[in-house]
């Protein structure tokens, strides 16, 4: 099954390189097309990580950064999904890895000097690696839109990024996840970097009232779909499904 | 067949140390202090290390300061299987003043018919798609000349080749101009 290529991305369905309304595209986008190749072993193989890698907390970002007893601040969030790729099939053991702002939009990071406080229990990563069915599950604050310096009045949706390992390297994939109603969404030139109304639906999580715990967290529910391999028998027999 | 499409990519934005390099991102405790990536070579490994610097320059020249930088080569034996005390990946941050990215790693060995080389990706504010770029090395012109992959790219190869310094190799990444390093869609 690894032996078999990847299918190609389509170039027109992730956001070009230069988006111009984005401003930090304009010189750090490559103005050649890229060549392509056929993957060899390189692209077709990639670091495995165990499912004892992430400690028992790293998923949990209320409380991996917090004081014992006390709890990130914010709307509290779980955020789960599956992870696939194109031909359908579940993708287990998998590393993903998330970062966010806290509730008020701050990040713990040098580089963020936002008006709104960091809040002391809260660090903004996590991270887990998929169960056997390609599973996975956060819990976190839902974090805050803030406003970035793109020429204008510019404020980013609230949003969760993801970092995402597959079987192969050329399967390595860095996206945002949003929130499904948030009025940010149709306005970040970010966002709007995506081609399609399609494609940036995909980047949507929907509120989950069934996976909710009543008097306890409320659910989002976000898939996360990596490249699949050419067409083969999988196509018809639909594994995974 | 819409939801079995490739979920859109969107750029790693200024922050991404918080999520994949918590210790660059001055976050104290996490994940054992120890950041993903940033040990390749362990210290029972018998091979000798070499020092690869990476250098990320933007279309006005200026050093690419927050970006983050991937690996994944194979061992100097020439595979992608287990080298004792090795990871074929690793994971660095660009300097926040120089732009540069450094990777304590082993010397590939070539795989096959290809010649030894290092596959690299690279994701930062501004890219709204990783970039995949390969970095082959100075010393065996014959060898990659002779490569596929380098061939594709032609009279631009040379934008892929990282030069001897001391110590290992030093190699600088034009995201665009007139030496554009050649990126991949693999």
């Amino acid at each position: 099954m690894t032996d078999i290529p990847f299918r190609r991305r389509d170039p027109d369905w992730h956001p070009p390189a230069l988006a111009p309304d984005y401003r930090s595209s304009r010189l750090r986008s490559p103005h050649h097309k890229l060549l392509h190749y056929a993957p060899t072993e390189t692209e077709m193989t990639g670091p495995a990580f165990g499912q004892d890698m992430p400690g028992p907390e790293d998923h949990d970002l209320l409380i991996n950064f917090a004081q014992p007893g006390e709890t990130a601040l914010g709307p509290r969030i779980i955020v789960h999904g599956r992870l696939l790729d194109e031909n359908g099939r579940a993708l287990p053991g998998k590393l993903i890895e998330i970062w966010q702002a806290n509730a008020g939009g701050r990040y713990r990071h040098r580089s963020d000097g936002y008006l709104a406080p960091l809040d002391p229990n809260f660090g903004g990563c996590g991270r887990c690696i998929t169960d056997a069915e390609g599973k996975y599950l956060f819990r976190s604050v839902q974090p805050g839109p803030y406003p970035w310096p793109n020429g204008g009045n510019d404020w980013r949706p609230a949003h969760i990024h993801f970092s995402v390992f597959g079987d192969g390297f050329a399967q390595r994939l860095i996206t945002q996840m949003y929130f499904e109603g948030d009025p940010h969404i149709a306005l970040c030139p970010i966002v709007q970097s995506i081609p399609s109304e399609a494609a940036i639906d995909r980047l949507v999580a929907r509120f989950d009232p069934g996976a909710t715990v009543p008097m306890d967290i409320r659910a989002y529910r976000f898939d996360i779909v990596l490249r699949g391999r050419q067409a083969t028998v999988f196509e018809n027999r639909r594994e995974g499904l | 067949m819409t939801e079995f499409r490739e979920s859109p990519s969107q750029t790693a934005g200024p922050y991404v140390h918080i999520g994949c390099m918590p210790g660059v991102a001055g976050i104290q405790g996490m994940y054992g202090d120890t950041d993903p990536g940033s040990e390749m070579v362990q210290t029972v490994c018998a091979d000798p290390v070499i020092s690869l610097e990476v250098g990320v320059l933007d279309g006005a020249g200026a050093p690419v300061c927050d970006a983050m930088i991937e690996i994944w080569q194979a061992g100097p034996e020439g595979s992608f299987g287990v080298t004792r005390g090795f990871c074929n990946w690793g994971r660095a941050a660009t300097d926040a003043a120089t732009g540069v990215a450094t990777f304590e790693t082993l010397r590939p060995g070539a795989i096959g018919s290809q010649a030894p080389h290092i596959l690299v990706w690279i994701v930062a504010r501004g890219i709204n798609l990783g970039l995949m770029t390969r970095i082959y090395f100075d010393d065996a012109p014959e060898t990659n000349a002779r490569d596929e992959v380098f061939k594709i790219a032609g009279d631009r190869a040379g934008t892929l080749v990282a030069r001897s310094v001391s110590g290992g190799f030093r190699h600088t990444i034009r995201l665009q101009g007139p030496d554009e390093t050649v990126f991949f869609d693999v």
